[in-house]
């Protein structure tokens, strides 16, 4: 059996696994230990730890880091991703990769120290100011998040943008039992910045942003197209089909196999990627389904947005959708089935 | 005998400041230091936000542009990811000590082992003279029309003597003026002392340069040098602030 491991420090690892050798961050609940553990384990792999005076200095750490060519990574929750939008935003201008961890906090302003997920609007869309998305990736154990750390960084390289790892308090700061991967060596990226001058270098006054808007939107369109991730069960002679992602996917996919066993045809949709959203996951269900139902875990009710853009995509804009939203906190299997009885009953009004 | 005076070959093409402006001349240092200590492979320059973004499609040495305010994070990621190569951050009085203050102060109370060049001109130049951190007693800004009033807005901000007097093991701190030719002289020593220090894994250092803005301040480019050397030098003393250590 392999070891038991707190989320948040199996982050950590999994990043130095993945050949990440720079780090700079700013305490705050419930991400914390990872920069704590770091602290250490960077010195130990001749890497570089940096506790900066904010989230958003330890940002445009990154950033010259990460235009330097030096796989790095940062990790927050909620109000301090907040401060580090600048950055991010700059970073997208500058086709900087880096790696973040959103260990999200439910709430707004400072908010709680309590697990949700409140920020998918907001991580979905970019998040700063501008014209531009990151990759977001949500695991719903600690496993899956260590594997998709790796996958992350390399999205990051491939594309040349930032990903989030967007989690949630609970699974930062719960254990499970995790196997870690090998250590990974990465290379500098090529033609980076590192003081030779191998390459001419862009100047505000003579870029040419209309061609790289042009080039930035075809290469999102290619990470739409080829890096959707999902997984997904009974959906095929589903009446209703749950979405759900995180902590909130992993309570959803018992209440279906429960509701199931109780004769309930219902399936579930459990996004990976949030951004580009598994748009392709929603052309597998019934034809014949009478509505889809996001589960998540905030009060006004976020990626079920992106279930009905996504229906009017692939022609089921008649199709109900629904939002059962629980601030906050993980909702238990019990309460979601009991709530999607009072849909088929009627007594929940459909949102789209 | 006569010298040549060669423009250094990293700067590629003419610059357009506004005449009179000092921004020129501190580039021009910068890359006859670097070409004199041989540094044209092995430096970075993170330009911060203002008049002097003007320079980056001329300077052919590695070159990132920064957020504003941001420089000295920005420049602390360039130093740590490369940490055997030359880094600067060239910023203003907006930049580095308004809105990137926090940055600012930061670096230097880790003794990060970058050289911070500040032009102080007194207002926003590029934003068409706002007041700044360092606007003088009474001078008319855009944003303080009848004077500056530092009963509710402060006093004039003295980075380079706060600096050297609250983080001593800095390396280097100084400030200088590109006003008349000898001090354009030292203002060379202190930076070529500053990027020697950094090579040298001395420490943090910091040059604040007096730069006059003849464009916002509504002079002649001779007016507004007399201005730097009388009213402004009068409040900004030149010299050196803290001295290189023997390591």
């Amino acid at each position: 059996m392999s070891d038991m491991v707190k989320g948040n420090h199996a982050f950590a690892e999994a990043a130095v696994r993945a050949g990440a050798r720079f780090y700079a961050g700013y305490p705050i609940t419930p991400s914390t230990e990872i920069m704590e553990y770091l602290s250490t384990r960077m010195e130990e792999v001749g890497g570089v730890f940096i506790q900066a005076e904010n989230e958003g200095a330890s940002m445009n750490i990154l950033t010259g880091a990460s235009a330097s060519g030096v796989r790095c990574f940062t990790a927050s929750s909620s109000v301090g991703m907040t401060l580090k939008q600048e950055a991010i935003s700059h970073m997208a201008d500058s086709d900087l990769p880096f790696l973040a961890f959103n260990v999200v906090r439910y709430g707004n302003g400072l908010g709680t120290l309590d697990t949700g997920q409140s920020d998918y609007h907001r991580d979905t869309r970019g998040g700063g100011s501008g014209d531009y998305r990151c990759i977001v990736l949500a695991p719903y154990s600690i496993p899956e998040a260590v594997e998709l750390i790796s996958v992350g960084f390399d999205l990051s390289d491939q594309y040349l943008v930032g990903t989030i790892i967007h989690t949630e308090a609970a699974l930062g700061q719960m254990m499970e039992p995790c196997d870690m991967p090998e250590m990974k060596t990465v290379e500098r990226r090529f033609g980076a910045i590192d003081g030779t001058y191998s390459h001419k270098r862009i100047s505000p006054l003579t870029r040419n942003r209309l061609e790289e808007a042009v080039e930035m939107k075809e290469r999102y369109e290619r990470i739409k197209a080829n890096e959707q991730r999902w997984e997904s069960e009974y959906v095929e002679d589903a009446d209703y089909v749950l979405v759900a992602y995180g902590l909130a996917g992993r309570s959803v996919i018992g209440a279906v196999k429960q509701l199931r066993e109780e004769g309930h045809k219902v399936g579930y949709i459990r996004p990976i990627t949030l951004w580009p959203y598994p748009e392709k996951a929603f052309e597998a269900v019934n034809p014949e389904v009478k509505g889809y139902i996001s589960v998540e875990e905030n009060a006004t009710g976020q990626m079920v947005d992106d279930i009905a853009l996504t229906l009017k995509k692939t022609s089921q804009a008649s199709k109900d959708v629904f939002a059962l939203t629980y601030a906050y906190g993980v909702p238990a299997m019990k309460k979601i089935k009991a709530d999607f009885i009072r849909i088929t009953k009627g007594e929940i009004k459909e949102v789209y | 005998m006569a010298v040549a005076k060669k423009i250094p070959s990293i700067l590629s093409k003419q610059i357009s400041f506004c005449p009179g402006c000092g921004h020129g001349v501190v580039v021009r240092l910068i890359a006859e230091c670097i070409e004199e200590m041989k540094q044209e492979k092995n430096s970075i320059i993170n330009v911060g936000v203002g008049c002097y973004s003007l320079m980056t499609p001329s300077v052919e040495i590695d070159r990132f542009d920064s957020l504003h305010g941001r420089g000295a994070a920005i420049s602390t990621g360039f130093k740590r990811a490369n940490p055997d190569t030359l880094v600067i951050s060239y910023q203003g009085d907006g930049d580095a000590y308004s809105i990137g203050i926090g940055e600012s102060v930061s670096a230097a109370y880790r003794n990060e082992n970058i050289t911070v060049i500040t032009v102080n001109n007194t207002n926003y130049g590029m934003t068409g003279g706002q007041m700044s951190a360092t606007t003088m007693p009474g001078q008319k800004t855009t944003t303080s029309p009848l004077g500056r009033n530092c009963q509710t807005t402060g006093m004039p901000m003295k980075f380079p003597e706060m600096i050297a007097s609250s983080f001593p093991e800095v390396a280097y701190v100084a400030r200088g003026s590109v006003t008349k030719p000898a001090y354009v002289n030292k203002l060379k020593g202190y930076i070529k002392n500053a990027f020697e220090a950094q090579m040298n894994g001395e420490g943090y250092s910091l040059i604040e340069v007096l730069s006059p803005c003849p464009t916002n301040w509504g002079m002649s480019p001779v007016e507004s040098h007399e201005r730097v050397n009388g009213e402004i030098e009068a409040y900004y003393p030149l010299g050196e602030f803290k001295l290189r250590e023997e390591k």
